[in-house]
């Protein structure tokens, strides 16, 4: 009944999301800095945009990243969408309680202990260093997420339309693909998603499990703001958080849109 | 594939299933028990060896010497040393010890922005939820740097505190045990303020009027009513705050200070400078058996919530 | 309670009994945004009395009781309850405990704690909370479950909870909303002379909340029918529905066959009324306001006033129409005639169903004759 916010409310939400929006929103404006130093605004400049156009081992890490973080996310999709499956739909099989143990560990693992024992497990077997195995290790970790985030869509959709699919003819195989899959795929851009931009921010499992000629975006940041702050990270910094809210700000547009169309479509069928 | 109209024996559907069943498992389970469930277990071998001066840098578990016979070589010794060495202990204790101030602190920084979002009208909700998650979606290495320009000596905050008048000299926060709660609070508030907001929106507000129309005043029922309806939600959120940032490296690693001890850095300490790969792995063990308890219980929890719901 | 025939006007009703109102309304409004919920609501409601406000919903009856209970703030107007302005008070100082339509009960709280809940606020003794728990519990007939939690109860017992918990606390005003709504339709029934029976029992004043004229009709003394934000009638239910005022009224509560006509002329109590279905002209009774001769007027007969038969009426009949059955509803007590007129509107007829064949069977397609007396026609301004 009541519109609007009480006061001590609204103070709450300003001051919250003033603490999550200022670090970033002090970053953006930085890397505009003339000064080298981060902390003295001397006028603006886009000259660390440049210098960051131009380092060239910052560019191979980024292409690195983005190719780990691609492969990875659509690896760990497959993966992640059948682990989900399994746990949401095919009830208790062989070895259930193991398999879901391995599903969500992944989530609450420290990251040093899942970047140690993947190495581990690389050097046991021999395998040199590189691209392959940071993507390994990216889709075991990725995967959960994908896993956790379809298992909830498929717990929470209608059975019933899987039942009417089947009812009229449509076998189990040919269901999941005709009915289910498309119901559920919000939840699987949504994981494809998540997995991308969790591979593109690892550090510590890159670090441990990644070799000479394969270091990653994020290594690279990390040896240089262990060095000092630079305008030059923040110009990075800045690009970065800038196509990745432009990413997500994109999709719940057009989620938006596509949920306006499809009411006012279920509106003009009504008025009809 | 018109199983319906014509019907197949029943032994071959049965399987048929099988297969299918099979298939969807197959996959996704040998992957994690290769690539997750072995590593540990090498894990443990490895945290009982010993250094050597080699490729890799620890004694083989097996050893089969030509003509001998199979020996085993198995040593506590990297176990006795985090017993024997005060660091280690004092890292454990202190990882535990910064992880519950900085989940207490998440709680009380969540707790309004999730209460003011669930009270928010209906058409903001959306927004509010989205701009929750998305400094989640940005890269967590950078929003942990972003704090060291704000945290210096000669950082923005103390520029800011200056320029008010508040201070005269510049506040000692980076490099603190207080930069690496900041930063934690920071990193993980999307993982309380969601958790919260799912419970107290769910609330039927009408509750709080019954509580009011019985004679309790507003402060009254937010501690009778809304905070023992919202505790799943504040059980999830302070484990899922608790339980990464006892492991946690990037933060203190940035901005916590040389005595900033959490086991998160040993390991990487240990691993990456000492290349005491043993000794890493020990620690790496001796972590996953400290964390182990909040894990079975949140999972516990989850599962009840799981089941309340249902 | 007798029926009283003449009324003061539109948006104001004294208490019965001659008695100074327990219970004041003051030309009360509530607007939210520009959408205006009450609109200048008055009302008088005497101690102890059974009182309903009925209405479709969206007509400003809920917004009405919620300020009654504190939760909203009148835009202008009072609130006097016993004496005391409310509008000082906050919902946890007022002596009003109000009946929740979801019933609100806590859902972490055992039965016994949700009734004691109230009285705990209060600090009351332990002994005592105990105690009066323990007799509110058995006015309700749920001793047995005060360890219950309310999802462990069925709908009809966390009604009971939700009346036990909102009347221990003996406020001297009790605010039901929509209590019943969510039982089926058995049990409703039953829930209705449960209630006025415990109603009887505390003496307390109840105000209730529907949108259910069967309700409204069956536990109140009195009831108030809103119209977008207004007050349409106040009076005894069966002044309601006997002497509606206005179309609205007579619409909202019961069948109703309603004739648009024009007065012709009074003669002595009565008003004749000229219509193109009756050959004779209609008749009612004249009312203290009542229309002029050459006024337009509408006339208002219930159907189970309405005598149907095969045979013709003598001519000169007042109120006496002739049409075709063109459907029958058998609803078990009672028949439903649906008579198309020559015209073509459609007049209903109800008829009780006295003997077990149906009397005489007028069968579908019939050629039937409608009459009904003077007195059933009630005049409505139009």
């Amino acid at each position: 009944m009541r519109r609007g916010l009480s006061g001590i409310n609204l103070v709450a939400l300003t001051l919250g999301f003033a603490f999550l929006y200022i670090p970033i929103l002090l970053l953006i404006i930085y890397s505009f800095n003339e000064s080298k130093l981060v902390t003295v605004w001397a006028g603006f400049s886009t000259k660390w945009y440049a210098a960051m156009v131009q380092n060239e081992l910052l560019l191979d890490a980024a292409w690195m990243t983005l190719k780990v973080a691609f492969v990875s996310s659509s690896v760990a999709l497959v993966l992640g969408t059948l682990a989900g499956l399994a746990l949401a739909r095919l009830g208790r099989f062989p070895g259930r309680t193991l398999f879901s143990g391995m599903v969500y560990a992944p989530l609450v693992m420290p990251e040093v202990i899942t970047g140690l024992s993947m190495l581990l497990l690389f050097v046991a077997l021999s395998w040199a260093r590189g691209y392959w195995t940071v993507t390994i290790a990216h889709i075991t970790f990725s995967m959960a997420y994908v896993a956790v985030v379809v298992q909830s869509r498929l717990l929470t959709m209608d059975r019933s339309l899987e039942e009417a699919a089947m009812d009229l003819g449509a076998p189990p195989v040919k269901t999941f693909f005709a009915v289910t899959l498309p119901i559920i795929s919000p939840a699987l851009v949504a994981g494809w998603l998540l997995a991308f931009t969790l591979s593109l921010d690892d550090l510590v499992i890159a670090s441990f499990t990644s070799g000479p000629g394969s270091t990653t975006l994020p290594m690279k940041i990390y040896s240089q703001v262990r060095l000092g702050v630079t305008p030059e990270i923040n110009a990075v910094s800045t690009v970065l958080v800038g196509i990745v809210a432009t990413g997500v700000i994109a999709a719940s547009l057009i989620n938006k849109r596509a949920m306006v169309i499809r009411e006012r479509e279920a509106q003009a069928v009504v008025s009809d | 594939m018109n199983a319906k109209h014509e019907p197949k024996p029943r032994r071959q559907r049965a399987g048929r299933g099988l297969l299918r069943r099979g298939s969807v498992i197959a996959s996704p389970y040998l992957w994690l028990l290769f690539f997750f469930l072995v590593p540990f277990v090498i894990v443990l071998k490895i945290s009982v060896a010993e250094v050597q001066l080699a490729i890799p840098p620890y004694t083989p578990l097996f050893d089969w010497p030509e003509g001998g016979s199979l020996e085993l070589f198995a040593v506590g010794d990297n176990y006795l040393l985090l017993i024997e060495d005060s660091l280690y202990i004092r890292a454990y204790a202190n990882s535990l010890k910064i992880a519950a101030i900085s989940t207490a602190l998440a709680l009380l920084v969540g707790f309004p922005i999730a209460y003011a979002m669930a009270r928010a009208p209906r058409a903001w909700q959306a927004t509010l939820v989205m701009m929750v998650i998305l400094p989640f979606w940005t890269s967590f290495l950078i929003r942990v740097y972003a704090w060291i320009g704000i945290l210096k000596n000669e950082g923005m905050l103390n520029g800011v505190l200056r320029w008010i008048g508040v201070i005269d000299r510049p506040l000692i926060i980076l490099n603190t045990d207080i930069a690496v709660y900041i930063g934690i609070v920071y990193s993980y508030l999307p993982f309380m303020v969601l958790p919260l907001y799912a419970n107290l929106v769910r609330m039927d507000r009408s509750l709080l009027e019954a509580a009011a129309d019985l004679g309790c005043r507003p402060a009254g029922a937010f501690w009778k009513i809304t905070v023992p309806l919202a505790r799943p939600g504040i059980v999830a959120g302070c484990f899922l705050v608790f339980i990464p940032a006892v492991g946690e490296f990037v933060i203190p690693d940035l901005l916590g200070g040389s005595g900033t001890l959490m086991i998160g850095r040993i390991l990487w300490t240990e691993f990456f400078s000492n290349r005491d790969w043993p000794v890493a792995s020990a620690v790496a063990v001796i972590l996953l058996l400290v964390l182990i308890v909040p894990i079975v219980l949140f999972q516990r929890h989850q599962q009840r919530q799981r089941e309340a719901d249902a | 309670m007798s029926r009283r025939p003449e009324h003061a006007g539109g948006e104001e009703s004294t208490a019965p009994g001659g008695e100074a109102a327990f219970l004041r309304i003051e030309g009360v409004s509530k607007s939210f945004g520009n959408v205006t919920a009450v609109d200048n609501v008055s009302l008088d409601i005497a101690r102890g009395e059974f009182f309903a406000l009925l209405g479709p919903s969206g007509c400003g009856k809920t917004t009405l009781l919620r300020m009654l209970a504190g939760f909203e703030n009148p835009s202008a107007g009072a609130l006097l309850l016993d004496g005391v302005d409310l509008a000082a008070l906050p919902p946890y100082r007022r002596p009003v405990n109000m009946m929740f339509q979801s019933y609100a009960l806590f859902p972490h709280m055992s039965v016994a704690g949700n009734v004691a809940f109230g009285l705990r606020q209060d600090r009351v003794p332990r002994a005592e909370i105990a105690a009066r728990v323990a007799d509110a519990l058995a006015l309700v007939e749920l001793s047995p479950l005060a360890r219950r939690k309310p999802h462990q109860l069925s709908g009809g017992q966390r009604q009971r909870v939700a009346l036990a918990r909102s009347l221990v606390k003996r406020p001297k005003l009790l605010l039901l909303d929509e209590p019943l709504a969510a039982l089926d339709k058995k049990l409703r029934e039953q829930t209705q002379f449960e209630l006025m029976a415990i109603q009887q029992r505390v003496g307390i004043t109840f105000v209730i909340v529907t949108h259910d004229q069967d309700e409204a009709m069956t536990v109140a003394d009195r009831i108030a029918v809103m119209e977008e934000g207004r007050i349409a009638q106040v009076d005894t239910p069966s002044a309601i529905y006997e002497a509606p005022r206005s179309r609205y009224v007579a619409e909202f509560i019961g069948d109703v066959n309603i004739f648009e006509g024009r007065a012709s002329a009074v003669n002595g109590g009565d008003v004749l009324v000229e219509q193109a279905d009756a050959p004779d002209g209609l008749a009612a009774p004249a009312r203290a306001d009542g229309p002029a001769a050459g006024d337009a007027v509408l006339l208002a007969v219930r159907p189970e006033k309405i005598e149907i038969a095969p045979e013709p009426l003598p001519p000169g009949t007042m109120n006496a129409m002739a049409g075709e059955v063109t459907e029958i509803a058998y609803l078990g007590s009672v028949s439903t005639y649906r008579v198309r007129l020559d015209s073509g509107r459609t007049v209903v007829s109800t008829h009780t169903n006295r003997l077990r064949d149906g009397g005489a069977a007028i069968d579908r397609g019939a050629r039937v004759h409608l009459s009904w007396p003077v007195e059933a026609s009630i005049l409505l301004r139009s």
